[in-house]
């Protein structure tokens, strides 16, 4: 048996790594947030077994977990945390460093969602909502994404009606003035977060 | 008019509990004169609510008797029921404090022979049973009560049914003029004792205690259980006076929670591990219990107590603290969670919950009027910043009796070493 069971060295990493990532020792174990998350029931671990699992050095196991990515961000869990753990903001720092790892599980719509929405958002400094919107109905391929378009077409008409939807966006979109200024602030951005976390 | 003879060798007791007796009794048997406070018509505090004690799960009229009958030998003891201290001033061996003395209407003639009770109509809430039942607003207030002297309920002052009240006295003990008095009281030394009050059990809003009638507080489960109780000893749920024979208990309710209380109250895990004793002994194997706990604190030596309830087939216990209570359709509560021995998400009906409900002080200590240093949770700290006042068992922390009884003879003791030196000066 190797020491490495008892050397909480993944603890220690998610305490460095993860953002709040510092109160998970703090966690007592009592299943509030589980028990009153409206999603629990449907992800594969619940909070308090993460943390659990953190502190029984299960890296591979928690970060790979589908658990922080069906996090809805309703924060529940902080305001009934006996101990006021921030768990939320925990589970997406999780989810931010199993994203660095590569270790999000493989078609997992909100990672994917995720990805589509920040590459989206990157290219011009504004959001292409026209193109974020057929970005998610054709991900599963072309016939599935008419499929999609066709189901969700009162939608699209409606926000084309109030103005929230711009058919000329397919053209490039809107976009910021200084461009080039906003990926060298993303680009600076980044490197802090890395040297903090020790990402890089 | 009251008359109080005190002077700054006396020592002030603030509460009339097991904790303000005790001490009032051990400065008193010491040779000291002693002034002992009570807010409530009678002495005993909510010891006298319970209806056996941990761990020997004897009953507390044994313990409460022989400091009653200390009480009433004791002629350095004087008693002031129905009274409040509303103000402190002055120093170590030389206090004054105001006290707010409310009309019994009552005198020392009464015999408690009840035919004042017989006489009045008007049913008012019993707070001796945590207003789980009625009783007439001329009362005794409990089968312990001392003095045991009756109760007009300022309700009915005032009415026809006072002077009906007032007419069935053969003893001219009933006084509708009693007024509301306010006496200074010298004293050199001031035990406070004022105890504990349950947490609001209506705060911890996801376990229903305002919604559901079958989800009830610890404290109401004592005196459901006691055979001189609202129901008489048996343990019938509120809603529909079915028996109770399957019940939860919910350890942690509103203690050790950032959103409730801060801190531990210690004595609910050893509460509900004596209250499966209470369901075994009126249900035999029919009666079942289950502990929701997050982890079990049978206190200091305790823990043999804990280890023969869990050799109890009939108490389940189960690590989790519950998310939320909800009702079926049969007014059953559905106690939701998941637990930590295999995060096992669960729903399970209980025929009716008790909330093991944390202390907290009666009085928290920002609302003693002195200069108190107290912790964040409003209980009294031992500092020298608090001159003669000296706080006494769960005024000062969250304790069982035993606890309480040493914690009360330690203040008596500190208040009898200032009032020996105020002796010495004086010579």
């Amino acid at each position: 048996m190797s020491i490495e069971k008892y050397t909480r060295s993944f603890l220690k990493e998610v305490e460095e790594r993860v953002e709040e990532g510092h109160w998970v020792k703090m966690c007592m174990q009592c299943g509030v947030c589980a028990g009153s998350c409206p999603l629990g029931a449907h992800w594969e671990h619940t909070p308090q077994k993460i943390f659990m699992m953190i502190r029984a050095g299960k890296r591979e196991e928690v970060l790979s977990s589908d658990s922080m990515w069906m996090c809805t961000s309703c924060y529940q869990c902080i305001v009934r945390c006996p101990r006021k753990l921030p768990i939320t903001h925990i589970m997406h720092g999780l989810a931010y460093l199993a994203k660095r790892e590569g270790l999000v599980p493989k078609n997992q719509p909100t990672a994917q969602f995720g990805q589509l929405f920040w590459d989206n958002l990157v290219k011009t400094g504004r959001v292409n909502e026209l193109k974020l919107s057929l970005g998610m109905y054709f991900k599963d391929g072309f016939s599935q994404g008419i499929k999609n378009a066709m189901a969700m077409q009162s939608v699209g008409l409606g926000m084309m009606k109030a103005k929230r939807l711009n058919p000329m966006e397919i053209m490039g979109g809107h976009g910021i003035k200084d461009k080039s200024g906003f990926h060298a602030m993303l680009k600076k951005a980044r490197e802090l977060e890395d040297s903090r976390r020790k990402l890089a | 008019m009251t008359e109080v003879v005190a002077t700054n060798q006396t020592i002030l007791v603030v509460g009339g509990g097991i904790s303000g007796m005790t001490a009032a009794l051990e400065a008193a048997e010491c040779g000291k004169e002693v002034v002992l406070i009570e807010k409530n018509p009678v002495l005993g505090g909510r010891v006298s609510q319970l209806y056996r004690y941990f761990p020997k799960l004897c009953h507390p009229t044994c313990g409460l008797e022989i400091n009653q009958r200390r009480v009433k030998q004791n002629k350095r003891i004087r008693i002031l029921t129905m009274a409040e201290v509303t103000g402190i001033t002055g120093s170590p061996g030389d206090y004054t404090a105001s006290v707010k003395i409310a009309p019994r209407y009552v005198n020392e003639n009464c015999t408690a022979c009840g035919d004042c009770g017989d006489a009045a109509e008007t049913m008012i809430d019993d707070a001796f049973n945590y207003n789980l039942g009625k009783v007439k607003a001329a009362f005794l207030p409990s089968r312990m009560s001392y003095p045991q002297r009756y109760v007009v309920d300022p309700s009915v002052i005032g009415t026809p049914e006072a002077d009906k009240i007032k007419a069935a006295c053969k003893y001219d003990a009933v006084d509708l003029s009693m007024q509301e008095e306010t006496v200074q009281v010298k004293a050199g030394a001031v035990v406070w004792a004022t105890g504990w009050k349950p947490y609001d059990a209506n705060k911890i809003q996801p376990y229903g205690y305002d919604r559901f009638d079958n989800v009830i507080t610890s404290v109401e489960f004592e005196r459901l259980s006691d055979p001189h109780g609202p129901t008489g000893g048996k343990i019938l749920r509120p809603s529909d006076g079915k028996e109770a024979k399957n019940v939860a208990f919910i350890q942690c309710a509103g203690s050790r929670d950032e959103n409730h209380l801060r801190h531990c109250s210690r004595i609910c895990c050893m509460a509900s591990l004596k209250q499966t004793n209470y369901m075994r002994e009126a249900f035999g194997d029919e009666g079942k219990s289950t502990i929701y706990y997050i982890d079990i604190r049978a206190i200091d030596r305790f823990e043999d107590f804990y280890q023969k309830v869990q050799a109890d087939p009939n108490v389940k216990f189960v690590k989790s603290k519950v998310a939320r209570i909800l009702e079926d359709k049969d007014g059953n509560p559905v106690l939701h969670g998941v637990d930590t021995e295999g995060y096992h998400r669960y729903a399970t009906p209980h025929d009716l919950v008790v909330l093991a409900v944390g202390m907290e002080p009666s009085v928290s200590a920002a609302n003693i009027p002195a200069e108190i240093v107290s912790d964040s949770s409003g209980f009294i700290e031992q500092d020298q910043a608090n001159g003669a006042i000296f706080g006494a068992g769960c005024a000062a922390n969250p304790l069982d009796v035993n606890r309480s009884v040493q914690s009360a003879t330690a203040s008596a003791l500190r208040a009898i070493q200032v009032i020996n030196r105020v002796a010495r000066a004086e010579g």
